[in-house]
């Protein structure tokens, strides 16, 4: 792209910048001695061409919407329609999110976002003794059709595009859903949503999984295999990065992971004997965005253009579909502060321009007081505005990957897609993201990267504001949202009538079949959709594969 | 004390947060102390039954999952009830203020909610250990 006779000039001419900027360091000493990114990665006092001097526009960006889709996945991005603005909630009965998902459809909120408690994600219905305090507290307690049907009350599944935070328990979630629609008179092909159903960042960040890598990777490929046929619009996966950025991983190993995890589902599935592009154009990813905006936006297009070369190369996709690398993006969790809650608002607006200069395709935008508790009504609808004020009035989302042609932003985004590459090797040469997190190596790299962080807090290296600098006295906050303590006991009674009305010995016979299954080869979709039409509990329908599938164990270091 | 002090650190209740855990654990350790670490999931009852076989003498809890007023008492209790009465018990995670009485009360000596410096940990831990 330069012509080497320029690059010489410009080379000459940044010497001497250099020789005249350390010149004067002495007199006007920099803030600091080493400038750091968000992740701990060098930045450079200037870029200039001479970052990028082997940069080619045709192979390294191309245009939007065309090979390697470096500078986006659709044609005319945000000037077409703005990203999906999907906010995840969930807490509570079915009937209290209910009430949640028709407030945020009314304050334009565009798709659903389901988050579900944790005995829901982890296969256990609301009477388990484990379930015990945990029920309705981090999202909405589901135990059978009959919950989900309340959920979705009032609210058209050929409408609605809906996002399912559930991986473990994914295809009884996923029957669900069908079988709701079924009830509307909606047929699954004109459903669209998106499952989780990512477990190996799950054994990874997460930890709500279920059962071992091998059934676990099936019921993936089973998905995979059954969405393909019967509910082609839906998203099978979300290979979700942000939870491993929310460990305290870096970007590039965000990057980096993420896809490993990622090229794992796609070797499992070409394993099951399916073509890749019957399934690769239905895979989708997650991401985080952190405050360090041009890092994260260099990410975003470095995921992207990595993605698009590995479907290529690496597994010979054929369909353009196959290669583009979509995404839905949170904000950053783990960078909100307890201390001066309003400032996080700001962090949240940073990080959701970093989401759409980086191309995002959907967006959760945190509240404000989500280092506190779940978020109120008010503070959801602040980061809702937030969205749209950056969408309707910033104008960044009125021309395609504006920030491209950045010296910096191309050097990083080179930099960043060689550091995930260099993951990935790894990874491959340990034999896989699998084998990798049987032996610790990924959630040991992310740990160290967790714990210098911190270190770097508590010296006072990394100044997050409010927290380790302008601190104020500050009274407790008030008005937090806290879910009533009786759901626990309001959902087994509900489980109790649920098991006293179904008919029995059909659901029996449902999970038998199942359990045949289980031990056999068939998908098991067509299983368990059976099961959940039976009203056959999410506990019982777990509970069955438990036995046959055993439990995962995780691999504890520190 | 003439031994280092020996710390249980437990994620008890479903949530899979294990980064703040982690991060205590590895700087009690950086402090000279021995930590044990659990892992996910742990119930109170497999919490008390590794505190009493390694010997503890602290055990610090992490928990983001809500289930905090249920799960962190029932670890005081049946300590109690298995006779243990010189362990301090400590928690952290995303626990609202409104909440830290009752925990205290119930005998939680100390609740470190986020952006607590590692070192006031070590410091509360270092002050307040009964074993001596």
């Amino acid at each position: 792209m330069f012509e080497k006779e320029k690059l010489d000039q410009i080379k000459e001419s940044f010497d001497a910048y250099n020789a005249k900027v350390e010149k004067s360091l002495e007199k006007n000493p920099e803030r600091k001695k080493a400038f750091e990114s968000g992740s701990g990665a060098n930045v450079n006092r200037l870029y200039t061409p001479l970052d990028i001097a082997d940069f080619d526009y045709m192979r390294d960006l191309g245009m939007p919407g065309s090979y390697p889709y470096t500078r986006g996945v659709q044609t005319t991005m945000y000037r077409g329609r703005f990203w999906t603005m999907r906010m995840y909630a969930g807490f509570a009965t079915a009937e209290e999110s209910n009430k949640r998902y028709k407030y945020l459809i009314e304050q334009g909120s565009m798709g659903l976002s389901v988050a579900f408690d944790l005995p829901t994600q982890i296969g256990y219905d609301s009477d388990h003794p484990l379930a015990e305090g945990e029920v309705g507290k981090v999202g909405v307690a589901i135990d059978s059709l009959a919950d989900m049907e309340i959920l979705f009350d009032g609210i058209p599944l050929d409408k609605v595009s809906t996002s399912m935070t559930i991986n473990a328990p994914a295809s009884v979630l996923l029957a669900m859903y069908i079988a709701v629609a079924e009830k509307q008179g909606v047929t699954p092909d004109q459903l669209r949503g998106t499952i989780q159903n990512d477990i190996l960042k799950e054994y990874i960040a997460r930890g709500t999984y279920i059962f071992p890598t091998e059934p676990s990777m099936r019921l993936i490929t089973n998905i995979f295999e059954y969405c393909s046929k019967e509910v082609p619009q839906w998203n099978t996966i979300s290979i979700s990065g942000y939870h491993i950025r929310e460990a305290g991983s870096t970007a590039a190993q965000e990057v980096g992971f993420t896809l490993a995890d990622g090229i794992a589902y796609v070797e499992a599935a070409i394993k099951a004997g399916l073509d890749v592009d019957t399934f690769a154009p239905r895979l989708s990813f997650f991401f985080n965005a952190h405050n360090d905006i041009l890092e994260e936006v260099a990410k975003f297009r470095a995921a992207r253009r990595l993605w698009a070369k590995i479907m290529k190369e690496r597994f010979g996709a054929k369909d353009p579909k196959s290669m583009a690398l979509k995404f839905h993006t949170q904000t950053g969790g783990s960078t909100l502060t307890a201390q001066q809650p309003d400032n996080n608002i700001v962090r949240v607006a940073i990080q959701t321009l970093a989401a759409v200069l980086g191309g995002t395709q959907s967006l959760h935008t945190n509240s404000k007081d989500e280092a506190l508790a779940l978020p109120t009504e008010e503070s959801v609808r602040i980061a809702l505005r937030t969205q749209q004020i950056v969408a309707y009035e910033s104008g960044v989302a009125d021309t395609v990957d504006p920030l491209a042609g950045s010296y910096y932003i191309e050097a990083k985004t080179k930099e960043i897609e060689e550091e995930a590459m260099r993951y990935i090797k790894k990874i491959d040469e340990l034999g896989g993201a699998a084998k990798a997190i049987d032996l610790g190596y990924i959630q040991q790299e992310i740990m160290d990267a967790a714990y210098n962080y911190q270190k770097d807090i508590e010296a006072g290296r990394r100044i997050i504001v409010g927290m380790n600098k302008f601190q104020i006295e500050e009274e407790p906050p008030k008005g937090l949202l806290k879910v009533d303590p009786s759901v626990g006991e309001l959902q087994k009674k509900k489980l109790a009538e649920l098991r006293a009305t179904r008919d029995n010995s059909l659901v029996q016979q449902r999970l038998e079949e199942l359990r045949k299954a289980c031990q056999g080869d068939d998908n098991l979709m067509p299983f368990i959709l059976n099961a959940v039409r039976a009203y056959a509990t999410l506990g019982e329908i777990c509970g069955v594969m438990r036995e046959v599938f055993g439990e995962y164990q995780q691999s504890v270091q520190l | 004390m003439d031994r280092p002090i020996r710390v249980l650190v437990a994620k008890p209740g479903l949530d899979g947060h294990d980064r703040g855990a982690k991060v205590i654990a590895r700087a009690l350790r950086d402090a000279g102390m021995e930590v044990i670490y659990t892992g996910l999931r742990q119930t109170p009852e497999q919490i008390v039954n590794a505190a009493i076989q390694e010997d503890v003498d602290v055990v610090a809890m992490s928990i983001l999952s809500g289930a905090h007023n249920t799960l962190l008492p029932k670890v005081v209790e049946l300590l109690k009830a298995e006779n243990v009465d010189d362990v301090l018990v400590i928690g952290g995670g995303v626990i609202p203020d409104d909440d830290i009485p009752f925990l205290k009360e119930k005998g939680i000596a100390e609740i470190f909610t986020p952006g607590t410096p590692t070192s006031v940990t070590i410091d509360f831990i270092r002050a307040n250990v009964k074993r001596k």
